[in-house]
């Protein structure tokens, strides 16, 4: 009695994952009783159901040191509990935003919300993977969601197309990934992390480096860093706006988790091959990022390749290869996915049944139309390009900083020309919102206030963190050994 | 009240502009009057500011210290010396005439053109004060957005294209800073500027980081070649953002290069004046001849501007010259006098010409040399200020401008015969340029019909410029009390300036 007791209180720290397994099977049956006949019922409880899994996450989950569970598949630590956190934050406000798009579309259906949890529950898995076939299993659970949400939209060509082309070769890089879990399986004899971990040390041996190979590239796909990046602007474009706001958010908390659960701590040993693999990935995508945003004319392509230039400097974190360089990487993930949070609802905040505001071309002279959301999208812009007081700022200055303890002079170089580049588009926004005259064609923004409201929130919090920036920057160093 | 004396100067007017934009454009009457209360209170805290100030340390004073980012060891660290004390008045000084010049002039948006500029001011005083680098380079950057809604709002027919070039420039120029103030964070683990002013470094980084420091000032000085942004913006900005480009925020180029290049990278700045004396030598000549040619006024001043800064890096960077030929740096504490004088005065006039520029704008919309001729007929005390503004600009004595030309041009004499004969040609070309254009401006028969409606100054316009006009010549008969607040710090500058950073 005592004994299983006792193991009921160890499952503690697996409280968010096992709550919210539980809590989609009640959503799906909620729909099916009750949604079907109150649109938008399922919307609410989704949210209540994100709030509770919030508060058990602080509860029970917030541990003060590594916790290992369920036959090492499985592990727990402060890291885990603030992606956990920030996982059930960005995907409430996520889906927030989406829904009065969603009610416009005629796509305020059930299973949007169902696959969502189903996506952050693949998040959770993959934040706290300590296995190789925890990883996978968190990898398709969250990619098989999304597949499915940016095909929501049956009657779309486009997003079917963007989810087969997302399907399609996000098949080929689970495969890819499978098959250096495969190797690294085959040179270490285990699927655990930390064995895999204590077993990998010689860095130079092929077999490593074919293991390192295929594992980077997936990593990269699934990063959307270049040159694995072509899905991301189609999917981005393809998809129904408030898809595009959710993959663009909550899921690089969990690809960083990837990253960090694969390479960083089970790699560890063959650091040196994958922190010279990612070098090269990293300058590529802030360059072909940063320079083909320019030649968007669509926001959420421009969002795109905006997106494939920040995982570069995400990428520069693991560059460099040491604590303080993934904690900045971490920070920037964060920070990137508050902005991001900001900026595709505004997007979606612009368009109304029947206008998709996707071009940038609608956004002038929003200011005239509506002050509040053009003040809003220039502050997250400013922030994106990584001008103070915006928080963008100390996220790109954290990763120059760990670039140059680990002596990288030419990428200091790359990434700070980069943010440049970068400035332009950014500033093109402010500019078409500002300084440009309003076309009379354009509809009037949506006025819901609770959605406005959150808005203004994410909006102030991307200043208010830039001004005092210590409490997150300390998070993320103290969350990382 | 000492203890936070500097914090109120940087987020008085932050505050008040957050109420003028809060309270909208609908409360425009009260956002007006807030903001002229605001600036001038500004103004008034200026003044235990210098009556306060110790004249015989060379020590920052009225120092705050709190801890921001404890883990990277960034404070909000502010204090001030002889160097950014005199800058802060000057910035408080020169926002009030842009609020009074725009009162009734701004008709779009006013509560958000007075909001900016309120904001701006406080980022401002906040570069000047700031003893921390990351706090220093967060006010820096900072100010880049609203000179950018600014230029972009209320600016002329090509704003865009001004504002956005106006942006990057600067923003190219301080991504290298940061890299470098980064830097040595990582070797000190310190933010703060005296931990870098005091860390060896070798000839090699001390390279690299007059570089970037030099991309980052030259820019906003700005220095030949990397001045190109600055007619664009000048012409194209609203009066006041053009008031306030050239008072202050091309005086943190000059700024810049005191408190950060020379005593950071010494060893560096020894090695390579002589590419900052030709640089400086090539803004006051070359673009002394580009000013003669231009057809618009705005124009001209901005040429003349970059001409005058050129004084600014030609008297800093002397110190090195001088020490060169005559082994000493008996001599190099009066350039970088000159330099900091001409900060002052050039930051006087270049705004009073700007504001001349806006009032004949504001009645005839148009800033073409051509359509203008014989103002002095019908707007006498109009020309006259003018006329006193453009022989200050040319260097006249009794006038601010001349103090610090001439005390550069002096140390030069210490230097090299041949800087002092090339910086000497301003007087020349300075006085052709500005008066050519104030005698097809403001003299000779009535140009053509509109001219010949013109009205003299109002109330409001003869108080700013009359205000500017009395700072002008008392800083011109009188510039003691400013040299004896700046000379210990420049004296310890010169000491840092000259000193052997490399490790042995």
């Amino acid at each position: 009695m005592s004994e299983s007791m006792m193991t009921l209180h160890s499952l503690g720290p697996a409280v968010p994952e096992i709550y919210l397994a539980g809590a989609i099977c009640l959503v799906l049956l909620f729909e099916a009783f009750v949604g079907v006949k109150r649109p938008g019922a399922t919307g609410t409880l989704a949210l209540l159901v994100l709030a509770v899994g919030a508060g058990l996450t602080v509860a029970f989950a917030d541990v003060t040191h590594r916790v290992v569970l369920f036959d090492g598949a499985y592990v727990a630590d402060p890291l885990a509990f603030v992606l956990k956190l920030a996982g059930f934050l960005s995907v409430a406000v996520a889906l927030l935003y989406s829904r009065a798009y969603l009610r416009n579309r005629e796509i305020l259906k059930g299973e949007y919300y169902v696959l969502a949890l189903t996506a952050l529950l693949g998040i959770f898995v993959l934040i706290s993977a300590n296995s190789l076939l925890t990883v996978y299993l968190g990898v398709e659970l969250l990619a098989l969601s999304v597949y499915s949400m940016v095909a929501f939209d049956r009657e779309s060509g486009v997003a079917a197309e963007a989810a087969m082309k997302y399907f399609v070769l996000g098949a080929l890089a689970s495969g890819i990934l499978l098959y250096g879990m495969s190797i690294v399986y085959g040179l270490t004899g285990t699927l655990n992390l930390d064995r895999i971990a204590a077993a990998v040390s010689a860095p130079d041996s092929l077999g490593v480096v074919l293991a390192v190979t295929f594992i980077v590239v997936a990593v990269a796909f699934k990063l959307g860093a270049v040159p694995f990046h072509m899905w991301l602007p189609d999917v981005y474009e393809g998809a129904p706006t408030s898809v595009t706001l959710f993959i663009g958010t909550a899921p690089k908390i969990a690809y960083f988790a990837l990253v960090l659960r694969l390479l960083a701590h089970g790699l560890a040993g063959a650091s040196v091959d994958w922190t010279r693999m990612l070098m090269p990935i990293a300058v590529l995508s802030l360059v072909v990022g940063n320079v083909v945003a320019i030649a968007q004319t669509n926001i959420k392509r421009m969002l795109a390749y905006s997106t494939i230039s920040h995982v570069g400097f995400i990428v520069l974190g693991f560059v460099a290869g040491t604590a303080s360089g993934y904690a900045a990487a971490l920070y920037y993930t964060l920070v990137y996915v508050l902005v991001s949070l900001g900026s595709f609802g505004v997007v979606l905040l612009a368009s109304r049944k029947g206008f998709e505001a996707d071009q940038l071309s609608d956004y002038k002279g929003l200011y005239r139309r509506d002050p509040l959301l053009a003040l809003a999208m220039a502050m997250l812009m400013f922030s994106f390009a990584g001008v103070p007081p915006f928080v963008g700022f100390w996220a790109k200055l954290r990763i120059i900083q760990v670039l140059w303890e680990s002596s990288h002079l030419w990428l200091v170089i790359i990434a700070v020309i980069m943010s440049v580049v970068g400035a332009f588009y950014y500033l093109r926004v402010v500019k078409l919102m500002y300084f440009d005259d309003a076309p009379q064609t354009l509809p009037p923004t949506e006025r819901s206030v609770g959605v406005r409201f959150a808005l203004g929130i994410n909006a102030a919090a991307v200043l208010v963190l830039g001004v005092l920036p210590a409490p997150l920057l300390d998070l993320c160093a103290r969350v990382i050994h | 009240m000492h203890d936070y004396l500097l914090s109120l100067l940087i987020w008085l007017p932050i505050a008040a502009g957050i109420v003028v934009l809060l309270l909208g454009e609908r409360n425009i009457v009260a956002g007006r009057w807030i903001s002229l209360i605001a600036t001038l209170a500004t103004l008034a805290l200026c003044v235990p500011l210098w009556l306060d100030f110790n004249t015989h340390t060379a020590a920052y004073q009225f120092v705050e210290k709190a801890a921001w980012i404890p883990r990277f060891h960034a404070y909000y660290a502010l204090g001030v010396d002889g160097i950014s004390m005199p800058l802060i008045v000057l910035t408080a000084l020169m926002t009030i005439p842009v609020v009074i010049a725009a009162w009734s002039v701004i008709k779009a948006r006013p509560a958000q053109y007075y909001a900016s500029f309120l904001i701006m001011e406080g980022l401002m005083i906040g570069v000047f004060a700031a003893t921390d680098a990351l706090l220093f380079y967060f006010f820096w950057e900072a100010m880049l957005i609203p000179m950018f809604l600014i230029i972009g709002i209320w600016g002329g027919p090509r704003r865009v294209y001004a504002t956005i070039k106006f942006f990057l420039y600067t923003f190219l120029g301080s991504v290298f800073m940061l890299a470098a103030l980064i830097y040595m964070y990582v070797k000190c683990g310190s933010y703060s500027i005296a931990a870098f002013q005091a860390l060896p470094l070798t000839l090699a980084e001390q390279r690299w980081i007059f570089a970037a420091f030099l991309i980052a000032f030259a820019v906003k000085v700005p220095m030949w070649p990397v001045h190109t942004w600055l007619p664009d913006a000048h012409v194209e900005a609203p009066t006041g953002g053009s008031v306030i480009l050239a008072a202050i925020m091309l005086k943190m180029g000059g700024y810049g290069f005191l408190r950060f290049a020379l005593p950071i990278a010494p060893d560096a700045c020894r090695h390579l004046y002589f590419l900052i004396v030709v640089l400086s030598l090539i803004a006051v000549i070359y673009i002394g001849f580009v000013a003669l040619v231009q057809q618009d006024m705005k124009k001209l001043i901005a040429y003349s501007s970059i001409a005058h800064m050129g004084f600014v890096t030609l008297g800093i960077f002397l110190v090195y010259a001088i020490l060169m030929n005559t082994g000493t740096t008996h001599g190099a504490a009066m350039g970088m006098d000159g330099a900091m004088v001409q900060m002052v005065s050039h930051g006087l006039i270049s705004g009073a010409l700007f504001l001349c520029v806006g009032v004949l704008y504001d009645r005839m919309h148009t800033r073409q040399i051509a359509d203008y001729g014989g103002v002095i007929n019908t707007m006498p005390v109009f020309a006259g200020f003018m006329v006193l503004f453009a022989l200050a600009n040319t260097g006249l004595p009794g006038t601010s401008g001349f103090v610090g030309e001439f005390l550069v041009i002096l140390a030069s004499f210490r230097a090299n015969f041949w800087y002092s004969a090339l910086a000497a040609l301003t007087l020349i070309l300075a006085a052709s340029y500005t008066l050519w254009l104030v005698k097809r401006v403001v003299f000779g028969p009535v140009g053509n019909d509109r001219v010949a409606k013109l009205t003299d100054l109002n109330g409001r316009e003869f108080v700013i410029l009359g205000a500017l006009a009395a700072v002008v010549l008392l800083v011109g008969i009188w510039p003691a009390p400013l040299l004896k607040v700046m000379g210990p710090s420049i004296q310890h500058l010169v000491h840092q300036a000259v000193a052997n950073k490399i490790p042995a």
